[in-house]
């Protein structure tokens, strides 16, 4: 099924807008994160905010799409001219063989979070303009972008938690290899809400601190919003230099909704099964971006996983002191930093991590610094106990 | 405009569940749809999920009883074993009572919400479910395209049969809001379709289907009440498809998806 072609891709985060805004601030070890001071929110905590997004402004024929999630669909859809470039595909293999796959955890809820404090007093209804479908909905940023990008093809969201954005490279790739589609959108997109912040607040997983990923003294993780996308297409013509997807593995822990299986046997297997789909041994790996979310369970189980398959040998990190988790848009967000760090030839660096916990023996990379890359594997794990590993890679 | 057309996707149909209001089973939903039997609508009935440990089991929404329900009966249907099966759970919505719980304590002056209804509210809450109550470790996709979600998990079964030349389990489902949301998101009750498909056909197998997508209007349903379940209830756009396959009756079926494309499956029973 691989190789396919990433042949564009950009992603908007708290970092800033496009490749150019990441590049620097991935090399200058700069976080993105501030003390949450999101819409109503009263939580001691730390959050990545996308700026501008209440700038932005929908096309007025898709006024029903408007919402903080679509707004950052819209945004980072025309950072580094994506948009145009999938234009352009729609142009070269027609609008209904190009598919938009695009994974989520909560999409517009947040709409649907303010409508609640707008009920009717006597009659407890929603307000008037509330368009469930357009906006809180699962699907909405995949209809949203479809339409904003002309596509006429299929399209899908995939919802599963933090590894959603992943898991539609996989979905993508089925497509594409079986000729049902010649190229895709794959991304994700989610954006800070109500749901999220006071949820894992509830589960105590957020920190007072900006989060420390795989620190001995990490106490839980910020939460940030942002969006990644890329376009995929068949590799049949890559030339030297160009990004591929190499293969995706993925896995079910079937162990607890909220919690890791404590050994990492789900994340074992999604990157044993990443290796064997790109016909790749452990030692064809240079840099491995880690799920990291600086919960002192979820390091410790990957920590555990990434050791049992490749030792000490492989530099990993966790990008997330930068970005914060940004949860369903993660797994895009960092298949597109291994694409940067490819392309470079640059590691990126690990913000917030102090030290790094010695009871977890991974050749962590605290500090951005030059590398010759050849491939890298990003690790997407979520609640539900769904896991999915990507693996990039530059054409000789 | 592209004319480029794909080889159909195959798979054959090895096992199905269903629960739909009137129709608790697949059994009572193939006599009603082959006309051996009136459908009567009655709200659906959801099963107990015994399969669960008994702390999950307490906490199970009606999303994870349908959900659980349909796999497993598509499963015994087969004489499959779920700890092996990759799934696909495709809904146009998550859980909307637990949903609707969230959004109206968020909207008040204790947010403090609990961590139950909140790891509940992810999209595939039912799909971890299956993995914990069935210890499947297998591949796990979870899809939602609003009214178009049986569309979009048929087409990633379907591609991962073909890809992995292994069966794989089809759970699609949809649950209600309650008000105020169910004025702006009318499905009117839980309800869905499980299919386990095999990329070989084999003694049990109830039919094969080949996707194509198309331009096509899809089938509809003569009975008002079977018709207004396929178009409320998006995993309910598979009617005519089991309609097809409780009559025996072989040929293409147009079915809903994305418009301006949709679905055509060409069934051939066994």
């Amino acid at each position: 099924m691989y190789p396919l072609l990433l042949s564009a891709y950009t992603l908007t985060t708290c970092l800033g807008q496009g490749l150019d805004a990441h590049r620097d601030a991935l090399k200058s070890e700069r976080s993105g994160l501030k003390r949450c001071d999101f819409e109503s929110v009263t939580l001691d905590t730390w959050i990545g905010e996308v700026e501008g997004l209440n700038q932005v402004q929908l096309p007025e024929a898709l006024a029903r799409f408007d919402c903080r999630n679509n707004r950052l669909v819209q945004l980072g859809l025309e950072a580094d001219g994506f948009a145009q470039k999938v234009r352009a595909a729609s142009e070269r293999y027609g609008a209904d063989r190009v598919g938009v796959f695009l994974g989520t955890s909560t999409a517009g809820i947040l709409q649907t979070e303010l409508a609640y404090r707008q009920r009717d007093p006597v009659s407890g209804a929603l307000p008037e303009g509330f368009d469930y479908g357009g906006t809180h909905n699962a699907f909405s940023l995949a209809a949203f972008a479809r339409e904003y990008l002309g596509l006429e093809g299929m399209a899908m969201a995939v919802s599963t938690a933090c590894s959603s954005s992943a898991k539609v490279f996989a979905a993508a790739a089925r497509q594409i290899k079986l000729g049902t589609i010649d190229a895709a959108v794959v991304g994700g997109v989610d954006t800070l809400c109500l749901t999220t912040l006071y949820g894992f607040a509830s589960l105590q997983l957020t920190s007072t601190l900006p989060c420390r990923p795989y620190d001995p003294e990490r106490d839980g993780l910020s939460i940030g919003e942002g969006a990644g996308f890329g376009l995929l297409e068949r590799a049949d013509n890559a030339t030297p230099g160009a990004l591929l997807v190499l293969g995706v593995g993925e896995s079910s822990d079937a162990h607890h909704m909220s919690a890791p299986h404590p050994e990492g046997l789900g994340a074992r297997m999604a990157m044993d099964a990443a290796l064997n789909s790109a016909g790749l041994g452990a030692g064809d790996i240079d840099y491995i971006n880690l799920h990291g979310t600086a919960t002192p369970a979820n390091d410790a189980a990957e920590g555990l996983a990434v050791s049992t398959v490749f030792g000490d040998r492989v530099a990993c990190n966790s990008t997330k002191g930068a970005t914060g988790h940004t949860l369903g848009a993660a797994g895009a967000i960092e298949a597109v930093i291994c694409a940067l760090a490819l392309t470079d030839g640059r590691m990126p660096g690990s913000p917030g991590t102090g030290s790094v916990d010695p009871a977890l023996p991974l050749r962590y990379q605290r500090h951005s610094e030059a590398a010759p890359l050849r491939r890298a594997l990003s690790n997407s794990f979520g609640f539900g106990g769904s896991n999915c590993s990507l693996i990039l890679g530059v054409q000789a | 405009m592209s004319t480029v057309t794909h080889a159909p996707l195959r798979a054959w149909i090895q096992g199905i569940g269903l629960i739909a209001p009137g129709m608790p089973d697949w059994p009572t939903a193939r006599a009603v749809l082959a006309g051996e039997q009136a459908y009567v609508p009655a709200p659906s009935v959801l099963p107990v999920p015994s399969l669960l440990p008994t702390a999950e089991r307490r906490r199970a929404s009606r999303v994870i009883k349908l959900s659980l329900g349909l796999g497993l009966e598509a499963v015994a249907h087969a004489g499959a074993d779920a700890s092996t099966l990759a799934t696909v759970f495709s809904a146009s919505g998550a859980d909307g009572h637990n949903c609707h719980a969230l959004c109206e304590q968020l909207a008040s002056d204790d947010r403090q919400v609990s961590p139950t209804r909140f790891h509940n509210s992810v999209h595939n809450a039912a799909a971890g479910y299956w993995g914990i109550a069935t210890r499947c470790m297998a591949p796990c996709q979870v899809i939602g395209a609003f009214d178009a979600s049986l569309g979009a998990g048929l087409l990633d079964a379907m591609a991962q049969v073909v890809c992995t030349n292994e069966p794989v389990l089809l759970v699609a489902y949809d649950s209600e809001y309650p008000q105020p949301l169910f004025a702006k998101r009318d499905t009117p009750d839980c309800a869905g379709v499980a299919l386990l498909l095999t990329p070989q056909p084999s003694g049990q197998s109830l039919a094969s289907i080949a996707l194509r997508t198309t331009r096509a209007a899809a089938a509809t349903l003569q009975d008002p009440g079977l018709e207004q379940l396929r178009q409320k209830v998006p995993a309910l756009r598979s009617l005519p498809l089991l309609q097809r396959l409780a009559q025996r009756l072989a040929g293409p079926v147009v079915l809903d998806y994305l418009a301006p494309q949709q679905i055509e499956l060409d069934v051939q029973p066994c």
